[in-house]
């Protein structure tokens, strides 16, 4: 059974110039223990489609969805409450600029333990020895220092490092990382991509990674849904997708990988969409 | 074969101060660089944050003077810190930046973004700046349309090919481009490569071109200089560097990189499969 | 990019702008209600001649200290009363406007040119130019506004030139602190950087590349000194210093009619009453200007 199960998502924004669809009749489902990846260009509403499950959009945002199930959970229908307990417990986020994601005015250490106490109703002792052990797990060295270290005196690694400890904190189920590599160096994403892949065996978490970076799916999911323009344009398992991606845009996608360059030019995503219908 | 841009030695350093009571720090960014890039050639610099390439990329734009060691254009010795640029050394060497949202004056039309380098540099007449800007923007695949419009009603791609335009209007003969497809989607990096591409075939660009992703330098480059805290660990030509990589940071980047052939996915999920059966029998 | 593109000549940008602007403006209704009140006082005062029933200065002498035409006595040729000279406290009160609104402009314009140029400088060249420049605003900063334009007042002598003078000096500091912070902000940015690469000089890097990034909080900055501009000249006036009688700026009207609080109540609380709107309007309206310029940078 699916851990969660989204049928016919569609979020739309209030602007200026009227209503924008930023994501249309989207069906996704993650099973337990499973790296699914999320993959799409800027504008294909990856990320508005998992905040939107989260409850995380602002008010301009409508969200319509026939299905929207967690754990046999129809998450909306549940009132606010219900849905507090759901939502940075079992569903947990990281997201993609670590250090603006901490608050600056505050330790790393306050940060987490503010999670572990009225999260998770710890009192002030065993939140420390959590947090602790929660930065040992994510490899972070002399935990009892960077404890007390503000944000901007780490390094982007390291915030994520914090943001990850904070996300799995509460032990869970589903974790989403939203693009939570983009912002580093190639050798810290290296890192923090083991790491990810490390706690999601370790705790049997799901974990859905969304991206714009085939490298990264290539390493690290077992089934990609690949997005363009707020519509999901194919779903199949890693190796398929790479081997024989049956959509027009994720055809695009892959060969303009400057790895897949058979010449002088690089297709674009123009020359694969003219030639084909759009599905 | 001649050397359009020479670097020897370069160094540079900051002056951190450390409060009122406490002396100022001096952090060495760029650590002894030599380079040489030759006309129509891409140079490649690789490296991660904290590594100097933004910095080393001023020096080789003549925005900041080296603190040492010496820069050569086109054979001529240059040194900002001793004397103003020339309209003429000016326009030899130019820039496209990294962030696209960033590198444009919000409140400044394109058609005047466009001109304003020729307005600088040269004694050209109104009607003449216009046909060249509209010229230039043609050339880099945007209509004359797109001429009154503010920076705000582009998406990034379209920016950073105006970026490439404003950097094409003085001819000249370098241009350096700091991570200019980074901010990129993939389709849209795709095509802004293959734009860098034509220009340097017709207008025999050379190009300094600094990124952190290895793919793209794969493709682009002709050399590559990898540098690491401000050290030039290994330069060469690219299949060679690519193919046997010596030092030891080159070797790390390379493992860091994440790999997309069929291959080495199929040998992942069967590793991933065995050690999921073995958890759960 | 495949949209149908149409040439948009500057004006139809403009208009866009404008709408963009309008749309966000339009949603703080406290801003919007501001605006109109303030419009109406520009009409007001344009049209003053044209608008007000009397002659500001004539004195009726069959005619002191009427009540307003509500009140028992009052006659409606002087809609709200009359002073205790005998002049029409309505056309009083709409010549009035243009004395505030001429205040206002003056002095905002005065205290924003000398802000913004000295603010250029010193975020511009920090260093001891930035010290010397923010070490003397500091020293402006230090004095009680009131009693500095007092001092400058007394100094140069009593009159609304003068006055607006000195409320000016006063102001200027606030621009040229607000300045400075946007030009320090703006100075690293990469366009600048663009710019230099471009070979632009300092004079052009300032006024041309930076200085039109800084304008959203100094126009914001401007709504608000306004408003106060038109306060303290009002006080100014109310202490004798401002505009000289028999000129029919609110304050000083306010000044002549202490000794008839609790005889003629109209001839202190109406100039009073119109203080009270016309900075309350201009200050929603300034609110609204700040949601609503650059609005790119909070709805994205």
């Amino acid at each position: 059974m699916a851990l969660l199960t989204i049928k016919n998502l569609t979020v739309r924004f209030a602007t200026s110039t009227g209503a924008f669809t930023a994501v249309d009749g989207v069906d996704i489902s993650v099973s337990p223990r499973e790296v699914l990846a999320i993959v799409g260009e800027s504008g294909s509403g990856k990320s508005v489609a998992m905040l939107a499950v989260m409850g995380l959009l602002p008010d301009t945002a409508t969200v319509t969805a026939d299905e929207l199930i967690y754990d046999g959970h129809n998450l909306l229908t549940m009132s606010e409450a219900e849905l507090r307990k759901l939502i940075g417990r079992e569903i947990t986020m990281i997201f993609q600029e670590p250090v603006a994601s901490l608050n600056p005015s505050f330790t790393v250490g306050f940060q987490i333990e503010e999670v572990l106490r009225f999260n998770l109703g710890m009192n002030r002792k065993t939140a420390f020895a959590r947090a602790v052990e929660l930065f040992n797990a994510v490899g972070i060295s002399e935990p009892e220092t960077k404890l007390k270290a503000y944000p901007h005196q780490m390094s982007g690694g390291q915030c994520q490092r914090v943001m990850i400890a904070i996300a799995i904190a509460s032990n869970p189920r589903l974790l989403i990382a939203d693009e939570p590599t983009t912002a580093l160096d190639v050798t810290i994403q290296r890192q923090i991509l083991d790491l990810l892949m490390d706690l999601q065996e370790k705790h049997g978490m799901a974990l859905i990674l969304i991206t714009h970076d085939m490298g990264v799916v290539a390493e690290t999911a077992d089934r990609v849904v690949v997005q363009y323009k707020g519509r999901k344009m194919e779903e199949a398992d890693v190796l398929t997708l790479f081997e024989n991606p049956q959509n027009s845009y994720t055809r695009a996608l892959l060969s303009a990988l400057p790895e897949n360059a058979t010449g002088d030019r690089l297709p674009t995503v123009a020359d694969f969409m003219a030639a084909e219908a759009k599905p | 074969m001649t050397l359009v841009i020479e670097g020897k030695a370069l160094t540079q350093d900051y002056h951190v101060s450390a409060g009122m009571f406490a002396a100022s720090k001096t952090v060495r960014a760029v650590r002894g660089v030599d380079f040489a890039v030759e006309r129509g050639k891409t140079l490649a610099i690789v490296g991660e944050s904290g590594s100097g390439k933004s910095t080393l990329a001023r020096i080789i734009a003549l925005i900041d003077a080296p603190s040492g060691g010496v820069l050569k254009v086109d054979g001529q010795t240059v040194d900002i810190g001793r004397k103003r640029l020339t309209s003429d050394m000016r326009s030899k060497v130019q820039m496209v930046f990294q962030n696209p949202y960033g590198s444009l004056n919000p409140r400044q039309k394109v058609g005047d973004v466009l001109m304003e380098p020729l307005l600088i540099n040269t004694p050209m007449p109104a009607d003449e700046r216009r046909d060249r800007a509209e010229a230039m923007l043609a050339k880099v695949g945007l209509i004359p349309e797109h001429f009154n419009r503010y920076p705000h009603m582009f998406s990034g791609g379209q920016r950073q090919r105006i970026a490439i335009a404003r950097a094409l209007m003085l001819n000249p003969a370098l241009l350096v481009l700091d991570e200019p497809v980074s901010a990129l989607d993939l389709s849209v990096q795709a095509q802004v490569l293959n734009l860098l591409a034509d220009l340097q075939d017709e207008f025999n660009l050379t190009y300094v071109f600094i990124s952190h992703d290895l793919s793209v330098v794969r493709y682009i480059a002709d050399d590559v200089l990898v540098l690491s805290d401000g050290v030039a660990v290994e330069q060469g030509p690219r299949e060679a560097l690519f193919a046997k990589p010596q030092h030891a940071y080159t070797q790390q980047l390379f493992a860091a990189t994440p790999v997309t052939s069929v291959a080495a996915i199929k040998a992942r999920v069967e590793r991933r499969q065995l050690a999921r059966a073995a958890l759960s029998p | 990019m495949s949209e149908t593109v149409v040439k948009l000549s500057d004006a139809a940008i403009r208009r866009q702008i404008l709408a963009d602007f309008w749309f966000y403006f339009r949603q703080n209704r406290g801003a919007v209600v501001g605006m109109w009140v303030f419009l109406g006082l520009v009409v007001l005062a344009v049209f003053a001649q044209v608008i007000a029933p009397h002659d500001p200065t004539q004195q009726y002498r069959d005619a002191l200290l009427t009540p307003p035409f509500w009140q028992e006595g009052g006659r409606i040729e002087f809609l709200l009363g009359t002073d205790a000279v005998g002049r029409d406290m309505l056309s009083r009160l709409i010549h009035g406007a243009q004395y505030s609104l001429f205040i206002g402009v003056v002095v905002v314009s005065i205290a924003l040119v000398g802000g913004i140029f000295v603010g250029l400088l010193a975020g511009f060249f920090g260093g001891w130019v930035d010290t010397v420049i923010m070490r003397i605003m500091d020293v402006i900063l230090a004095f009680p506004s009131l009693l500095l334009a007092l001092v400058l007042v007394a100094v140069l002598g009593p009159g609304l030139t003068n006055a607006m003078i000195a409320i000016a000096i006063v102001y200027q500091p606030h621009f040229a602190r607000l300045t400075r912070a946007a030009v320090m902000g703006e100075k690293e940015r990469e366009y600048v950087t663009a710019a230099r690469v471009a070979g632009a000089g300092t004079m052009r890097l300032m006024f041309k590349t930076i200085l039109p990034n800084c304008l959203a909080p100094l126009i914001v900055q401007a709504t608000l000194s306004f408003s106060s501009a038109v306060l303290d000249s009002a006080a100014l006036g109310f202490l004798g210093m401002g505009a000289q009688p028999p000129a029919s700026e609110w304050g000083t009207m306010l000044a002549e009619a202490r000794e008839f609080i609790l005889r003629a109540w109209w001839v202190v609380t109406l100039p009073g009453l119109a203080i009270l709107i016309s900075v309350l309007a201009i200050n929603l309206m300034g609110d609204g200007l700040r949601d609503a310029l650059d609005p790119k940078l909070k709805r994205s």
